[in-house]
């Protein structure tokens, strides 16, 4: 049993920071140029089944196969799915807290097999509904990665 | 290969945060009382297998640091972590060990301390750093694209989804090891806060503190120890993606495959006769629904329609979630393998005001984020 007047106490340790690099891959590096220069989207088609991986991978996980086929995709696409954040949280990636709403969604590009996970804006007429049409929004100073597109939108799609 | 059954369990009284103990305290007080639901002694323990999902603690090498607690000081002591079905794959791991014939008395323990981190930061790591992370939104983001899909397709309303949440809720109320012991209606989960939608915070699991310590034993000892052994009968798994997106959410393919190969390999044809209890890994409320149609239990769409007739009920044909299930317990690394623990309490008679009168087949699952399914089925009949 716990002493009644016993103060149970913990250990805070929130401060620490411990940067990673992490490789990108020749794929990754590929995709992200092209969408960093040129604002395009390329995945991989598996030569046996004709899947188009977005995000493009060296490998098709069924077949088994090497992906060379680069093909381009979207930047248009439908929502496959989709959800609304209506609570914030801290970004483990940023420290920071996205203002909530905002909308998040599987995206199929036009073209592609996969989907592209990433955020959308909510519409400023009506709401989001599986199946509607979306383009992306780029960032104005493109990194190289996903954060390249700020989110994907229903408006002017 | 050895035929196995679980011959005896402790569980502690699970809840939000565990302040006056440390997590080889917690670990050990799920063990003392596995031990002595068998009757054995640490002495008698041929190994322990361990795991949780790290990230919430962020302290790695939980095999190693609490080896006073855990019972495995000097003896062989392993490790397995698979995320979110982190139990389950120990529920499996315990299973293969055994089977191998390399233990006769193997001491399985599964727990977590999601109060000591942020869920969603701890949850995130699990996900690909330069694909998935840098848009992440949440832990339950992709839950509820899923839920949202499910709902797309046929027409599933969010009371339906609150009527499984009244069940698990209900059925916890007679289970002292429960999180989450209060009584709920549809209303107040249809006015409790959305959170991503169709998810509202009542449709959610809790994060919790807890562990689960699980004995299982090979055919040459276990009806020595004890006097109604659960056998296992089946176990399958399955990992579907690399990505967030590849999913494909309906049906729930690694459910889908995983729970097809156990019925197979455990010979059951008609689950929903055949099956008479399931604790089923659901951490939010559709997937209640959606997954008992992958299991097979329902056809597409008409999980509901189970559920609204009183199938899954405590006096139903195939009562679900008699412990009160995920929806009311969630100390992530534990919460797959208190599934096994409950099957085999069901069976061997040993649930007290949670029992199920005369179960002899019993269905657990796991769940993990990444949409990866574990599945087990055990029998009071040795296979
Ligand atoms: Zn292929």
């Amino acid at each position: 049993m716990v002493k009644k007047n016993l103060n149970l106490l913990t250990l805070t340790n929130g401060e620490s920071f411990q940067p990673f690099r992490y490789a990108l891959g020749s794929a990754g590096a590929r995709f992200f140029q092209e969408l960093k220069d040129n604002n395009r989207f390329m995945g991989l088609r598996c030569a046996k089944c004709e899947k188009v991986y977005i995000p493009p991978r060296n490998v098709c996980g069924p077949c088994f196969e090497p992906l060379k086929d680069w093909v381009q995709v979207g930047p248009e696409g439908s929502i496959y799915s989709f959800t609304v954040l209506r609570f914030a949280f801290i970004d483990p990636e940023t420290g920071e807290k996205k203002p909530v709403p905002y909308g998040y969604g599987f995206i199929r590009l036009d073209g592609a097999s996969t989907n592209l996970q990433h955020f959308l804006e909510l519409p400023k007429n009506g709401d989001l509904k599986i199946g509607m049409r979306v383009r992306p929004v780029f960032a104005k100073n493109a990194q190289g990665n996903m954060r390249d597109i700020v989110h994907f939108s229903v408006d002017g799609a | 290969m050895k035929r196995v059954a679980i011959v005896g369990s402790g569980q502690t009284h699970h809840t939000g945060s565990r302040l006056d103990v440390n997590g080889p305290e917690l670990i050990n007080e799920a063990v003392i009382r596995a031990l002595e639901d068998t009757g054995l002694k640490r002495k008698d323990i041929d190994g322990v297998l361990i795991g949780n999902m790290d990230h919430f603690e962020g302290v790695n090498g939980v095999e190693l640091w609490s080896i006073d607690g855990n019972g495995g000081l000097m003896k062989p002591t392993i490790k397995m972590t698979t995320g979110g079905t982190t139990g389950s794959t120990l529920a499996i791991g315990g299973y293969h060990l055994v089977a191998s014939g390399h233990f006769d008395r193997l001491l399985v323990i599964g727990w977590e301390k999601n109060s000591e981190s942020d869920t969603t930061g701890a949850i995130t790591t699990a996900f690909d750093p330069i694909w998935d992370r840098m848009v992440f939104a949440g832990a339950i983001s992709g839950l509820a694209i899923d839920a949202m899909n499910y709902c797309h397709k046929f027409g599933v309303t969010p009371k339906d989804a609150a009527r499984v949440v009244v069940r698990d809720r209900m059925n916890a109320l007679k289970n002292p090891f429960a999180h989450v012991r209060k009584e709920i209606t549809i209303e107040e989960v249809l006015r409790s806060p959305l959170i991503a939608d169709p998810l509202r915070l009542w449709d959610m699991c809790p994060r919790t503190d807890g562990a689960c310590a699980v004995i299982y034993a090979s055919e040459d000892v276990a009806e020595k120890i004890a006097p109604k052994p659960t056998w296992i009968l089946a176990a399958a798994n399955r990992h579907p993606y690399s990505y967030v997106g590849d999913v494909e959410c309906y049906p729930i393919t690694s459910l889908y495959h995983a729970s097809r190969e156990a019925y197979a390999k455990a010979g059951i044809k008609e689950p929903l006769k055949e099956i008479d209890v399931m604790e089923l890994y659901t951490p939010y409320s559709y997937a209640n629904l959606s997954w008992i149609e992958a299991l097979g239990l329902a056809k597409p769409g008409e999980g509901p329609k189970l559920v609204w007739d009183g199938a899954t009920e405590m006096d139903g044909e195939l009562p679900i979630n008699p412990s009160g299930g995920v929806i009311c317990t969630n100390p992530i690394g534990a919460t797959g393998l208190i599934r096994a623990a409950e099957c085999a309490g069901q069976i061997s008679g040993k649930a007290g005001d949670h029992q199920v009168p005369g179960v002899k087949t019993a269905l657990s699952t796991g769940f993990g984020g990444c949409f990866w399914s574990d599945i087990l089925i055990y029998g009071e009949k040795k296979p």
